[in-house]
């Protein structure tokens, strides 16, 4: 755009006309904006001063009391208990150096501490109070109570912490509570505001975490006036949540004791169902750990030393671990012919000590072989032979059909962390896992439960109350929540007929009752609560051609993590099957020797309800087993505690 | 260089352009920018940082400025303008691809040592360009439809620009501050029935639309005239600005709580209290009698503009001094009329008070615009 220059001194008047029009029009708007803030600021003034005091008032959550966890007869085992701890309001306090100083003489406080906590007094109002130090004894804080006139500004307080009387008994179970994290938060869609609330704890493992929603309960709120530094001036009004539900758990926390004290030392797991309702009384996994420690903010040398143990004490190998059955597996093969017709109880299959497979050999644990076998004997006296040559007739796919039928291979609904399908192979599974085709001799390991066969613990012992019971037994672990039972439907009966049901638990009965069997040693002597059980012992390594010529090594003489695991399933009594258990200790030894004698007596722990009596063992085992129980380091009974 | 030659009689030159310049003015602006800088250091809690001592600088920095525009010959102003407006365009055109976006808008251009802001700077060169348009064509042409289409252009291009950013507020000002030049310049009275036909036309298509595919707005944009419509509805969403704004200001009552006593921007209840909100901590602590003073003081400095301009017989001089008036009128009405409840919340600052550099750096060089035309009146 060109401009041309013109001279000045041109205006004409409709400027200045249309300039009056404009500002005032202008004028009056700043008129009515005047208007309107003598409107807001003196005729509203006093509704606005109010509507500024509500902007004053806070409304704080309440946090309820969480919900206790008990055992099936009431005895706690996750509480809130006081937790007694000193602040100091800096107010009140003068000098707070001098006070410290002061306290020090009563509750230890360290150089660092005392840094850390003199820069939090400061940042913090002159009346807000900071904690000095939590979970005190009575006598820190009778004595701190009783100074109180030489400490100003220190105050004792109570506030609720969770605690967990049976420490680690219970530690898989109930879990543990801890601060609720940005990653918690990130990962669970929970509007609930208490979880706004900072170090808010919330359930982290075991029944605490799944069941957090029943324990944590419902927030009130109280309406609070603060001033305009945040200081509160008072209560207005407040309305109370609901605490947490209480739930009590079906196990027994006597039995649960004696589990894991009969385990103690070793890695091991052991579960106690009660077949006629699917409750478990008691399952464990050792070596436990203390959960207490979690929740004060275990240090980082007691967590390392957890995780760096190899037992693992911190899973839960009742539910999460998952091993081969070993011979515990063989009803399944067993029942797996008999329903498909494909052997019968007096059917006799010759075992040579091995069984030849093309230009593979397949070895029995017996070394000369049983010679000519039936059922029964087969299972009394764990044949390898015998079930290499059913798994051979039945195959594979039978075998995995029947086991699941008995709650292996799948992930039963318990309100535990991790829980392990483990693993019944067919042969889709293993051509679009391993993109292999399945072998025949994968069949036959699987017959003695090696190979591809994965269980945990506690689907053994749901095995074992399926086979007492000849239901589909479900299991249970939580009897009621908030005083309300927890329903369970019926179990419907197995697909399996009674004959062959009778058979494999003749055989079982044979294995603990008849002279030759495998755990005969082991048994319960007293009639009316004799058990049917099967040994298993699983290999977690290789024996080569050249070891098995010079002569298979004994457990003892291998490294711990490549001996055998030991197991064994069993329920109780033979007549009247009422308690069903499995037993896995971790690279243990031989099933007859190491795990039948803990199973036998968790079960005589479980029937008689407390310490049986000595006719319930075999005459020449009396004396030690009861020297033995006396080293057992079991909690005395509640009630008892001085 | 065809404004070298322009002849300038009897103007003041040299030093004694210092006694020419309008210092009722210019004491008014400084008294304006100390409140400002006051209540930035109240609003941060009796401390100079982050706000005020920053509002100080830049104040000095746009003061020199506006001393340095208004002792160069209008001649030359009026010669650029055309450049002026021109640049402008093309910067807000640039924010549009490399602009950074700050509160999800697209506003700014960041030049390393300034953030900015075209839309800003628009709201003077739309003034200096239709001001010189009009001293340039011929009186009788003003209304002809052709002459009327030229300034109507020239205000479209950079408001839709600025609308698409989006910046409602700025937009609002840019054409209520072009539509006043036209006014002023003296275009037929029927144009403007016209166009208020037309607006409402516009309107009923901004409802109208919502909620469609080719929706006019945004849908924060939406919501905000929602809630000032009714801000009760969603007191703690949408509705917050305009409820705690109110609450704030009418705590303040008479001579309110006193300097630095505000307990609704201290306790952080106000959003935005150091820019645009920043009139309801002055209500609130300084009480009516400071918030009207605040706006005695707006006027004033609106009406030493008009009396100085009224005065000029340079009609581009006039029509700048009057548009820059308008302008510095349009910010302060709109601003307090959103934080009182009297207009939607539309993100305009408080003219020479609000935290914000190029805001205050362009009604500096408003201002020297408006001294310069000052100084070289023809007497």
């Amino acid at each position: 755009m060109s401009l041309r220059n013109r001279e000045n001194g041109k205006r004409d008047d409709r400027l200045t006309r249309r300039g009056l029009i404009l500002f005032g029009g202008q004028a009056a708007f700043a008129g009515v904006l005047g208007l309107r803030l003598r409107y807001l600021q003196v005729n509203q003034a006093d509704q606005f001063r109010l509507l500024a005091e509500e902007n004053r008032i806070n409304i704080q959550l309440l946090p309820p009391a969480r919900g206790l966890i008990f055992d099936r007869n009431g005895v706690p085992i996750a509480e809130n208990s006081q937790n007694y701890r000193v602040v100091i309001v800096r107010e009140q306090a003068g000098d707070v150096k001098a006070v410290l100083d002061a306290l020090s003489g009563i509750i230890p406080i360290g150089e660092q501490q005392r840094a850390a906590l003199l820069q939090q007094i400061t940042r913090h109002p002159a009346f807000v109070p900071v904690t000095i130090a939590e979970h005190l004894s009575w006598e820190q804080v009778a004595a701190v109570s009783a100074n109180a006139p030489a400490l100003p500004g220190i105050a004792a307080q109570v506030g609720l912490s969770r605690h967990y009387p049976l420490g680690r008994d219970f530690a898989h179970i109930a879990g543990y509570v801890g601060p609720v994290s940005d990653y918690d938060l990130s990962r669970i869609d929970d509007q609930d505001p208490l979880l706004q609330i900072p170090k808010f704890q919330i359930g982290k493992n075991g029944v605490e975490k799944k069941i957090e929603r029943s324990l944590r309960g419902f927030s009130g709120t109280r309406r609070i006036e603060v001033n305009a530094v945040g200081r509160v001036m008072r209560e207005i009004d407040r309305k109370e949540g609901h605490p947490g539900a209480n739930v009590r758990l079906t196990v027994d926390q006597h039995l649960q004791n004696y589990l894991l004290a009969r385990l103690d030392g070793t890695s091991a797991s052991a579960a106690v169902m009660d077949i006629r309702n699917g409750e478990l009384r008691a399952i464990g996994s050792a070596p436990g750990f203390d959960p207490n420690k979690f929740v004060r903010g275990i240090s980082v040398a007691d967590y390392s030393e957890l995780t760096e143990n190899p037992f693992r004490p911190l899973a839960n190998k009742s539910v999460q671990g998952t091993y081969p059955p070993g011979s515990t597996f063989k009803m399944m093969v067993a029942l797996a012919a008999l329903k498909a017709g494909l052997i019968t109880t007096d059917e006799k299959i010759t075992c040579p000590g091995h069984y030849d497979l093309g230009d593979q050999r397949f070895h029995c644990w017996k070394r000369g072989g049983h010679g000519r076998i039936d059922l029964h004997n087969s299972l009394k006296q764990s044949c390898d032979v015998y079930y290499y040559e059913l798994a051979q007739r039945v195959g594979i796919e039978r075998i995995s059909a029947m086991a699941r039928q008995f709650g292996l291979g799948m992930r039963h609904d318990l309100p535990l962390n991790g829980i392990a399908a483990g693993l019944m192979p067919t042969k889709a599974w293993k051509n679009e896992v391993i993109g292999e085709p399945w072998r025949i001799g994968d069949t036959l390991n699987a017959a003695i439960g090696q190979g591809f066969v994965l269980a945990s613990p506690i689907q053994l012992a749901i095995m074992a109350a399926r086979l007492a019971s000849g239901r589909a037994v479900v299991p249970k672990l939580l009897k009621s929540i908030d005083g309300v039972e927890t329903s369970v439907a019926p179990a419907p009966p197995l697909d399996i007929s009674q004959d062959a049901l009778d058979a494999v638990r003749a055989g079982m009965f044979a294995v603990s009752n008849e002279r030759g069997g495998t755990a005969y040693s082991k048994r319960i002597a007293a009639k009316e609560m004799r058990l049917a059980g099967k040994t298993g012992t699983s290999q977690v390594r290789r024996i080569t051609k050249a070891e098995r010529a010079r002569g298979v090594i004994r457990n003892e003489d291998l490294p711990w993590e490549r001996r055998d695991h030991a197991l064994f399933v069993a329920y109780a009594p033979f007549d009247a099957p009422r308690f069903a258990v499995s037993v896995i200790i971790e690279h243990g030894g031989g099933g007859s020797r190491f795990a039948a004698p803990v199973a036998r007596d968790i079960l005589l722990e479980a029937l008689y309800d407390g310490a049986p009596p000595p006719e319930a063992y075999p005459a020449s085992q009396r004396t030690r087993i009861r020297n033995e129980r006396h080293k057992l380091d079991l909690r005395s009974p509640p009630g008892d505690t001085t | 260089m065809s404004y070298l030659v322009h002849r300038v009689h009897s103007a003041p030159s040299g030093l004694s352009k210092v006694l020419a310049l309008n210092w009722a003015l210019i004491v008014l602006i400084i008294a304006v920018a100390a409140i400002g800088i006051l209540m930035l250091y109240s609003v941060a809690g009796g401390s100079f940082e982050p706000w005020a001592a920053a509002q100080a600088k830049r104040f000095a920095v746009g003061f020199v400025l506006m001393l340095i525009v208004g002792f160069i010959p209008l001649f030359f102003w009026r010669n650029i303008a055309g450049l002026v407006y021109t640049i402008a365009l093309f910067l807000l055109i640039g924010v549009e691809f490399f602009g950074d976006t700050g509160m999800g808008a697209q506003r700014w251009i960041d030049l390393g040592f300034l953030r900015l802001q075209p839309s800003e700077l628009m709201k003077i060169a739309l003034v200096m360009v239709l001001a010189a348009y009009y001293d340039w064509i011929e009186q009788p042409k003003v209304s002809r439809p052709v002459w009327v289409l030229v300034p109507l252009l020239l205000i479209a291009v950079p408001m839709l620009l600025v609308l698409k950013q989006p910046d409602l507020g700025t937009a609002l000002l840019l054409g209520l501050g072009g539509t006043t030049m036209m006014f002023l310049a003296g275009v037929s009275w029927l144009y403007f029935a016209a166009a208020g036909i037309s607006l409402g036309g516009l309107i009923t298509a901004v409802i109208l639309s919502r909620g469609t595919t080719w929706q006019i707005l945004k849908d924060y944009q939406y919501r905000r005239i929602d809630t000032f419509l009714d801000p009760a509805s969603d007191p703690l969403g949408a509705g917050y600005h305009i409820t705690q704004s109110k609450i704030a200001l009418g705590s303040g009552g008479w001579d309110g709580r006193g300097f630095m006593q505000g307990t609704q921007s201290r306790l952080n209840f106000l959003p935005e209290k150091q820019t645009d909100f920043i009139f309801t901590t002055l209500a609130e602590e300084l009480g009516f009698v400071g918030g009207v003073s605040l706006l005695l003081l707006y006027v004033l400095i609106v009406l030493f503009c008009v009396v100085s301009g009224f005065g000029n017989r340079d009609r581009f001089g006039a029509l700048l001094t009057l548009g820059i008036a308008t302008t510095f009128f349009l910010f302060f009405a709109v601003n307090m009329s959103m934080v009182m409840g009297m207009a939607p919340v539309v993100g305009v600052p408080l003219p020479l008070v609000s935290y914000g550099g190029t805001a205050m750096l362009v009604l500096l060089i408003g201002f020297g615009l408006v001294q310069s035309a000052h100084i070289h009146r023809p007497r």
